[in-house]
């Protein structure tokens, strides 16, 4: 055993043998455990769910379960890669795809609240396996199983009443991979407007990107920042009591630059936190 | 032209501190060319407006598949109506060539209508280097060639300047009384440039498109100053890009469809002109030579390679107006002649990968050009592939890859992983306080907080909080 496989033995969880492919180590995570009939739906939680705001990650559950799924949260996930994908480092992000097809692919479904790591498995992960025709197929197969929260929930799931209530005005941003990679524009909408006592104003370029583009925020952040101001000056133009958004991470963006501009008032909300009634 | 493109981030940051720029850059706001653009996609049918960007896209590869043919064919066509066909290599070769036939030709003014081959060559100190004086007669262009600057937008090229910063410089410039309408202020400009359309015995224009089956060349304008600029003078160079090249006169009405919609909503320009051969016998005018200028630059490196499909593009602009990094700091941050996400792709493309190390990172790879892009590009997989290309040839800050590397080395640990979610979780929720958020992050998070709060986290992760209650459910199913 060198130093590593013994680090390894450690921190890893779930270490069976290690089929390879390819480059580099890949499914050396077991397949989710399948107990039940129903349709198991494995929960992506998403690393910044995870880190910073597990309330949508609780939101997410109650909603399939209101949607009749079986809810499977594979305990070993972390992140989808992206971070390195478009950072341009190819070779950790094609490790976490695969780790992300080991966990996955037991599941009849794999669902995201998030556009941009539903975006990732669904329309970059294949990128990553070019040429692989095996794994590439098993990652075509789990992609077209994956989907955002909303867009599952709407269009997969049907699910008819949403849990959550709400007073009060929101606005809706649409985050940009959610919309242009995955189609998700009237799905969150549908069900916002079945959340009781909840009116939705739409705001101004609705559809423009909010500044956040991931690790742009923190290279970029005069550039980001400014950017996000436009987006908070529509949000605030629209009066609504909330933003409403299907990722985290243009919630964190729009949050911090709504705060800073000194609104305090402004609530800043995950769409599955309102649907679910969890807003904190 | 010199290249500035690896200082974006100071440049950027001039842009965002520089008030009168970010008042004029408002144009691309709720009435800007964006809207204009998406007015005319209606109108077209927005299901049909897509089967022809397909069907741009597609002769745009047909040309290129086959480029050295095409090229072949446009030459063999143009020479046989008596242009002169001259390749050059780089853009000093361009530069070189266009002085050539100015010595040729006993040249001494030369008018130009929009060329951005010529903004990428600097032909205009080139011209002025021999002696010859270079007006440029599109409207934008005059204003900042009268300002000394160079362009911010690829169609329109003062749309950084605001309509009192240019009846300032027309004041100083044509020592007349300063005038504060457009419409005058426009008469004022066409007065000045009037004597140098009739005196100038050289007519340089770009070209949006060179047709292989008749050897044609097609340039399109809203003020006419482009037929103007390619019958009136003695001498006409057209000076553009191989890659321009497209086979038929079908093709170009495709094309046409596409780039006037795409770029300012127009179904089509005022002006299309489409110039074949010098004057013939029978013409009433024309110039009495004519030449072709086509230049390589870089182009060919890009035939085969992951950048390919960015020699589809043709120029419309509309990446540009839909970029929120461009509309945010202008193009004069990109350093180059080309900005935005084109500009981002291009310019590393074509001047190299080490001279402009910001510009693929400078997008949020929101994909709204990608969407816009009336031939196809996927400029976000572009700038991505330009990313992995930086990453492969170690020209990332050594800082932010280990930061990258880390990362996934880690997320590839899932107890690991908990172990340091949990941590992280628990100290930047006690960094919150009581408000919640954290005004100042240090290392890699600095860039954050320049101009935003950090929302602190709920101070527990969400891996931690489900297991806890997986475990009340058994107690309480036990």
């Amino acid at each position: 055993m060198t130093w590593m496989e013994f680090f390894d033995s450690f921190w890893f969880t779930q270490r069976k043998s290690t089929p390879r492919s390819g480059t580099g180590r890949v499914l050396s995570f077991a397949p989710a455990r399948i107990h039940c009939n129903d349709m198991r739906v494995g929960l992506f939680v998403t690393c910044l769910v995870d880190l910073m705001r597990p309330s949508i990650g609780s939101a997410a559950v109650k909603l399939l379960q209101a949607a009749g799924c079986q809810v499977l949260v594979p305990p070993t996930q972390t992140c989808c890669g992206q971070p390195g994908y478009n950072s341009g480092d190819r070779r950790s992000a094609r490790a976490l795809a695969a780790k992300v097809l080991g966990e996955f692919e037991g599941c009849d479904y794999v669902v995201v609240p998030s556009g941009s790591c539903g975006g990732m498995i669904k329309t970059h992960y294949p990128d990553l396996f070019e040429g692989e025709a095996v794994l590439l197929d098993r990652i075509r197969r789990l992609g077209g199983r994956t989907y955002e929260l909303t867009d599952f929930l709407v269009n997969v799931a049907r699910l008819e009443r949403v849990p959550g209530r709400f007073a009060g005005t929101v606005t809706y941003h649409d985050a940009c991979s959610g919309l242009r990679e995955l189609g998700v524009k009237g799905q969150p909408r549908a069900l916002l407007a079945g959340v009781p006592g909840l009116r939705l104003k739409e705001m101004d370029e609705c559809e423009q990107c909010c500044g956040f583009g991931g690790t742009f925020a923190v290279k970029f952040g005069e550039v980001s920042a400014a950017i996000a101001d436009r987006k908070c000056a529509q949000i605030q133009a629209s009066g609504a009591d909330a933003v409403v958004a299907g990722d985290l991470g243009c919630l964190l963006s729009i949050e911090g630059r709504l705060r800073r501009r000194g609104d305090g008032e402004t609530k800043v909300l995950h769409v599955a936190e309102v649907l679910a009634g969890e807003a904190p | 032209m010199q290249v500035q493109s690896m200082y974006f981030k100071r440049r950027a940051a001039q842009a965002l501190g520089d008030e009168i720029l970010q008042a004029n850059l408002a144009k691309f706001g709720t009435a800007g060319l964006a809207q204009l653009r998406a007015q005319a996609v209606q109108a077209y049918g927005p299901e049909a407006f897509e089967r022809l960007r397909t069907a741009g896209a597609e002769i745009r590869d047909r040309g290129l598949a086959e480029l050295d043919t095409y090229i072949e064919r446009f030459e063999r066509e143009a020479t046989r109506r008596g242009a002169t066909v001259l390749f050059a290599e780089s853009r000093a070769e361009a530069c070189d060539l266009v002085l050539e036939i100015c010595r040729r030709h006993r040249i001494r003014k030369a008018i130009k209508s929009k060329s951005m081959l010529s903004e990428e060559a600097g032909l205009n100190e080139a011209l002025d280097g021999i002696g010859v004086h270079p007006v440029e007669t599109d409207l934008g262009e005059y204003i900042i060639q009268l300002a000394h600057e160079p362009p911010s937008h690829i169609i329109a090229p003062a749309v950084h300047k605001s309509k009192d910063e240019v009846a300032d410089l027309f004041a100083k410039s044509h020592a007349r009384p300063r005038k504060s309408d457009i419409g005058d202020m426009t008469r004022e400009a066409r007065e000045a440039l009037r004597p140098h359309f009739l005196s100038a015995d050289l007519g340089i224009s770009g070209g949006n498109f060179l047709i292989a089956e008749t050897g044609s060349g097609a340039v399109v304008t809203n003020e006419g100053n482009g037929r103007m600029v390619t019958t009136l003078p003695r001498v006409h160079v057209c000076i553009t890009g191989i890659e321009k090249v497209i086979p038929t006169l079908e093709d170009l009405a495709t094309l046409l469809r596409l780039l006037t919609r795409s770029a300012t909503g127009q179904p089509i320009s005022n002006y299309v002109s489409v110039f074949t051969g010098p004057k013939g016998a029978d013409d009433l005018d024309g110039p009495e030579h004519m030449y072709f200028i086509l230049v390589d630059g870089g182009r060919t490196n890009l035939v085969g390679g992951d950048m390919e499909a960015m020699l589809r593009c043709i120029r419309c602009g509309a990446c540009m107006n839909h970029c929120p990094v461009y509309k945010t700091v202008g193009g004069h941050a990109y350093g180059w002649v080309y900005p935005g996400p084109m500009g981002a792709v291009l310019t590393p493309a074509y001047v190299g990968l080490e001279n402009a190390l910001d510009l693929p990172h400078a997008a949020t790879l929101c994909n709204q050009c990608g969407v816009v892009c009336p031939v196809r590009i996927p400029l976000p997989e572009l700038l991505r592939k330009l990313r992995e290309q930086q990453v492969e040839r170690g020209l990332r800050p050594r800082t932010e890859m280990l930061g990258i590397r880390v990362w996934s080395w880690v997320a590839q640990r899932p107890r690991l992983y908990a172990f340091a979610a949990r941590w992280a979780a628990r100290t930047l929720w006690l960094l919150g306080g009581r408000a919640g958020r954290i005004r100042r992050l240090p290392l890699a998070g600095a860039g954050w907080t320049i101009g935003r709060d950090f929302p602190a986290p709920q101070g527990k992760t969400f891996r931690d909080l489900y297991a806890k209650a997986k475990r009340a459910d058994r107690r309480a199913a036990g």
